[in-house]
């Protein structure tokens, strides 16, 4: 008989991007609505976002069961937070708490390609990018999923600091308005659901400022 | 109640068929200070009275938010009852984790009089020296519910715990008829009247006291001092007249503000998020 391999994989992607850009008052979170498995749709309809807590946004592509397992983890691990220090978790904090979530399964891991944004302690925006096993790092902009090959390359040639050698790019946050950051976002996505198969339908953007979290919905190509 | 040789261990019968320990347990309630409930409908109030050791200490924390839809106010051993209100919100977290949904009332007061059950009947522990008033909504409606010591657990519509209780319960006695159909106002200041009766004639003052309230549409917390302050200087400007005796309808609905007396602003009304950090406890 000849040698058998397992065929049954725990683990399934249901596509889609995300991507996060920091400001110096705000922060902008988003991630198409579309839910795929191999070559079908499953949904053209599902958020990939979750706000965690008051400055605290999370988009993760990937598995979407292990997402959602993910995020119920941290909702009531924040809960628990609250009712141990009285006030909400930073985001900071839940950046730390995430990449510590990820990593206690470093050996059966979240099927979960993260962006966290929000506000920090100063009320700048800051994001927070991942890989599946909690791995992370600060930065200005990220972007994860099926379209962030795509989509990473651009924000790289419109954000980043143009000599790395001349002004630190310790500064891990965009000079953009808040509306030019969305309309950015917008473009991005615009030209990553032309591409990618797996990236389009609509697109949900939350932006996080001083007065709170604002949702906006675009339409994306449905094919 | 009078020391006997039987009263050692709490596995250990009184011939009449008491269990002493248990029963000095509940005495400890006894001695806290006051924590009174009541209920409407949609409503239920949370109130206790806080009575600092020395003018330099804080007062001890005595109303507790377990969740969203469920507080608890104790009255005894409060560590006792610190730890029960941290296994309160474990059980709650765990329960909207599995099924997404908020944990019934009357399954979290089963749970924790079974809790309190097994320290009677353990050799090597001791009953929780805590009485708790669990107030809560749920789908099917307002509760409120007295758990104690002995691991038994009852319903009521208002009750009182801690010591000089039993004024703030002759209070109510008289008025509980009221309690279903009484607006959300007229609730919080017949909790703080029988507040008062436990006072003894020493002044009700916001320093004092705390008042929680839990309702439909109104996630549980505490009321600020300032709002708590303002109701009372209404009814004691009002010349102490009970607030059921004013026009039952004048306040139906309990989100219309009763006139200009209480502060703009306070956090009397409507969800707990105007201005008080959300877990303010």
């Amino acid at each position: 008989m000849p040698i058998q391999q397992a065929n049954w994989s725990p683990y399934d992607n249901n596509g889609g991007t995300c991507v996060a850009i920091a400001g110096s008052d705000y922060c902008v979170i988003a991630a198409d609505t579309r839910m795929s498995t191999g070559y079908s749709i499953l949904t053209r309809d599902y958020s990939k976002i979750i706000q965690l807590a008051e400055k605290s946004v999370m988009a993760s592509s990937g598995f979407q069961a292990d997402v959602r397992a993910l995020q119920k983890v941290l909702e009531a691990r924040h809960l628990t937070y609250q009712h141990q220090h009285n006030k909400q978790m930073s985001c900071p904090a839940m950046a730390q708490l995430l990449s510590n979530t990820l990593y206690y399964k470093r050996f059966f891991p979240y099927y979960s390609f993260n962006v966290l944004g929000g506000l920090d302690n100063e009320g700048k925006g800051c994001v927070f990018t991942y890989d599946a096993v909690g791995s992370y790092e600060r930065v200005g902009y990220s972007s994860q999923g099926s379209g962030s090959t795509l989509i990473m390359p651009f924000l790289d040639n419109q954000l980043k600091s143009p000599s790395p050698l001349l002004l630190p790019a310790k500064d891990a946050v965009t000079p953009l308005s808040e509306s030019e950051a969305v309309d950015l976002v917008k473009t991005c996505f615009a030209s990553a659901t032309e591409r990618d198969i797996y990236t389009g339908d609509k697109l949900e953007i939350l932006v996080l400022n001083a007065t709170g979290v604002h949702r906006e919905y675009m339409e994306l190509r449905k094919d | 109640m009078f020391r006997n040789q039987y009263d050692t261990d709490v596995t250990t019968w009184s011939p009449a068929g008491r269990l002493f320990q248990v029963e000095y347990a509940m005495e400890a309630v006894k001695q806290g200070s006051a924590a009174i409930g009541l209920r409407s409908k949609t409503h239920v109030v949370l109130a206790s009275v806080n009575k600092a050791n020395s003018e330099l200490s804080s007062h001890q924390k005595k109303i507790f938010k377990v969740d969203d839809h469920i507080g608890v106010a104790i009255a005894g051993l409060t560590a006792d009852g610190r730890v029960l209100s941290r296994y309160m919100r474990s059980e709650c977290i765990n329960y909207s984790y599995s099924y997404e949904s908020k944990l019934p009332v009357g399954r979290l007061v089963v749970q924790l009089a079974d809790k309190a059950q097994v320290c009677t009947q353990r050799s090597w522990k001791r009953p929780y020296g805590v009485g708790l008033l669990v107030g809560g909504l749920d789908e099917s409606g307002a509760h409120l519910y007295y758990n104690c010591p002995s691991g038994n657990y009852f319903e009521y519509q208002a009750f009182a715990i801690g010591s000089r209780s039993q004024a703030a319960k002759t209070y109510m006695e008289r008025k509980f008829e009221t309690f279903a159909e009484s607006s959300r106002e007229n609730l919080i200041k017949d909790a703080l009247f029988a507040l008062r009766e436990t006072l003894q004639g020493e002044k009700l003052t916001s320093t004092i006291c705390t008042v929680a309230v839990v309702g439909i549409g109104e996630a549980f917390h505490i009321l600020d001092k300032e709002t708590v302050q303002a109701l009372i200087n209404e009814f004691e400007i009002a010349g102490e007249e009970a607030p059921a005796n004013e026009a039952a309808p004048e306040d139906q609905g309990g989100d219309a503000q009763p006139g200009g007396d209480v502060q703009p602003g306070a956090a009397d009304q409507g969800p707990a998020d105007e201005g008080v950090a959300p877990m303010d406890i």
